[in-house]
């Protein structure tokens, strides 16, 4: 069997022994109940109706969906949970909301409208306990700790408030506590490379699962098939994330995951 | 064809109550012991703690319904959290004993060997049990799992099906009128509505 040994080669090969598949995640943007930044699927009724697009890629095979909230406002967040009932009503398949999440009651709401896990960032930052305490009473598989990261020198260093506040914070060291504390999975995105189309962070991705024992989705950067297969098979990623790559067709998700079989990832076709 | 899905406060249920109209039956969410005594078939969901669910099943006087149910041989299927309640006790749990219903405990996955803990995404769920009806017409299918837990039966016979993450592990426990599943059938796509339509239809 597997030597116990924390390496990160080791991890991929017992990964891939145990038949888990690599996931592929499209994210989408919300606000205020649609979609945004544009997607442009031809022949959907309504391109900002999350559920359609949501269908849309129930279709093309997507392992799971994120669901990112960019509403400001408290009152605009009913608007999401009735969407969260909308999208579970409708899509058999698990999804992951986020966005602005910091209270108990917040995660409680959501899973119980449907999601199946929840993401949390800035709060998370501030009040590490959140996690602590979501996990114990929701379980950890459910706890999802989006970390952005930003290239400084010789380290990486945690941004919050959707990229725009530094807070001198390693992100290892806070990926570290973050699976300590009870987060079920990290939500990773390399601020350097997102919206460059020129590949995942495979520096960062594989500081980050070689550090973690919990399941890492790498974002930021997916711009040609190759990125797949590099950010699972060289820096032992669980899942990738991509956004506008995805919705402006520029690949679809059954072509990712044909490509990925071809070269002898498991996925799940 | 009225199927209660118990609402003790432990999230995931409109997917459930979703994907069983989808299958052609009603679904009842409730946690009113009339209305699950007079349900055709019973679910038990769950996502969250063993100690925090079989406190709320507790504080709602839900236990000995559960248990006559299903003595009564009315139809049981526990999903994730719900499928583990069903054993005798957990490692997760330090102040609840499970249900009970089917003799064995809830063990966690060891993360000594790099297993990364939670497992969670699609994994082949293998069919053990061919004639049971609730797999019937899933051979190898990929199913969505997340978990740290997961049930050790002392009857290997109640094993309908397994996967194997670092250790092989059962997935799908079978025994009379009693199911449970460890992956979540509700976010399975097509595998797992074949399995909530089996519960429906021929459970």
């Amino acid at each position: 069997m597997i030597s116990v040994r924390r390496n990160g080669a080791i991890k991929v090969a017992a990964s891939i022994l145990n038949m888990l598949s690599k996931r592929i995640i499209p994210c989408l943007d919300i606000k205020e109940g649609r979609v945004v930044k544009g997607v442009k699927f031809l022949g959907l009724r309504d391109a900002g109706d999350p559920v359609e697009v949501a269908k849309v890629y129930d279709e093309q095979g997507a392992d799971e969906l994120v669901f990112l909230d960019i509403t400001a406002s408290f009152e605009k967040r009913k608007t999401l949970l009735a969407l969260v009932e909308k999208i579970a009503a409708n899509i058999f398949m698990p999804f992951t909301v986020g966005g602005g999440i910091g209270e108990i009651s917040d995660i409680r709401n959501l899973l119980n409208a449907g999601a199946e896990k929840v993401s949390v960032n800035t709060q998370a930052v501030k009040f590490p306990e959140l996690i602590s305490s979501a996990a114990k009473r929701f379980g950890s598989q459910c706890i999802v700790v989006a970390i952005d990261a930003k290239r400084q020198q010789d380290h990486w260093e945690v941004f919050i408030n959707g990229g725009r506040t530094p807070t001198g914070i390693d992100a290892l060291a806070w990926a570290e506590k973050a699976a300590r504390l009870g987060a079920g999975e990290i939500l990773l995105t390399s601020m350097d490379c997102d919206g460059t189309k020129n590949g995942y962070d495979l520096e960062l991705t594989r500081a980050i699962t070689q550090k973690v024992n919990i399941p890492v989705i790498a974002s930021g950067g997916a711009g040609v098939l190759e990125d797949f297969y590099n950010v699972f098979v060289k820096a032992g990623a669980d899942a990738a994330l991509a956004a506008s790559l995805f919705h402006y067709q520029e690949l679809d998700v059954k072509q990712v995951k044909n490509y990925l079989k071809e070269k002898g990832v498991a996925v799940r076709i | 064809m009225k199927i209660a899905i118990v609402d003790y406060g432990m999230g995931n249920i409109h997917s459930v109550a979703k994907a069983i109209q989808v299958c052609g039956a009603q679904a009842v969410i409730t946690n009113n012991k009339d209305q699950i005594s007079k349900a055709d078939k019973i679910i038990l969901p769950g996502v969250g703690a063993f100690d925090d669910a079989m406190g709320e099943l507790e504080s709602l006087n839900l236990i000995s319904l559960i248990h006559e149910q299903v003595n009564a041989k009315k139809p049981f299927l526990g999903i994730c959290l719900g499928m583990q309640l069903l054993l005798d006790s957990s490692q997760e749990a330090k102040d609840h004993q499970g249900l009970g219903i089917i003799a064995g405990q809830v063990v966690k996955f060891s993360s000594a060997s790099g297993l990364k803990v939670p497992h969670m995404g699609w994994n082949d769920c293998k069919v053990i049990a061919q004639d049971s009806p609730l797999l019937r017409g899933l051979s190898n299918s990929q199913v969505y799992f997340c978990h740290s837990y997961y049930p050790q039966p002392s009857d290997k016979t109640v094993v309908a099906a397994t996967c194997d993450y670092g250790v092989g592990f059962a997935c799908v426990l079978a025994r009379g009128n009693v199911y449970g599943v460890q992956f979540h059938p509700e976010k399975s796509q097509n595998a797992g509505l074949k399995i909530i339509s089996n519960f429906v239809n021929l459970c």
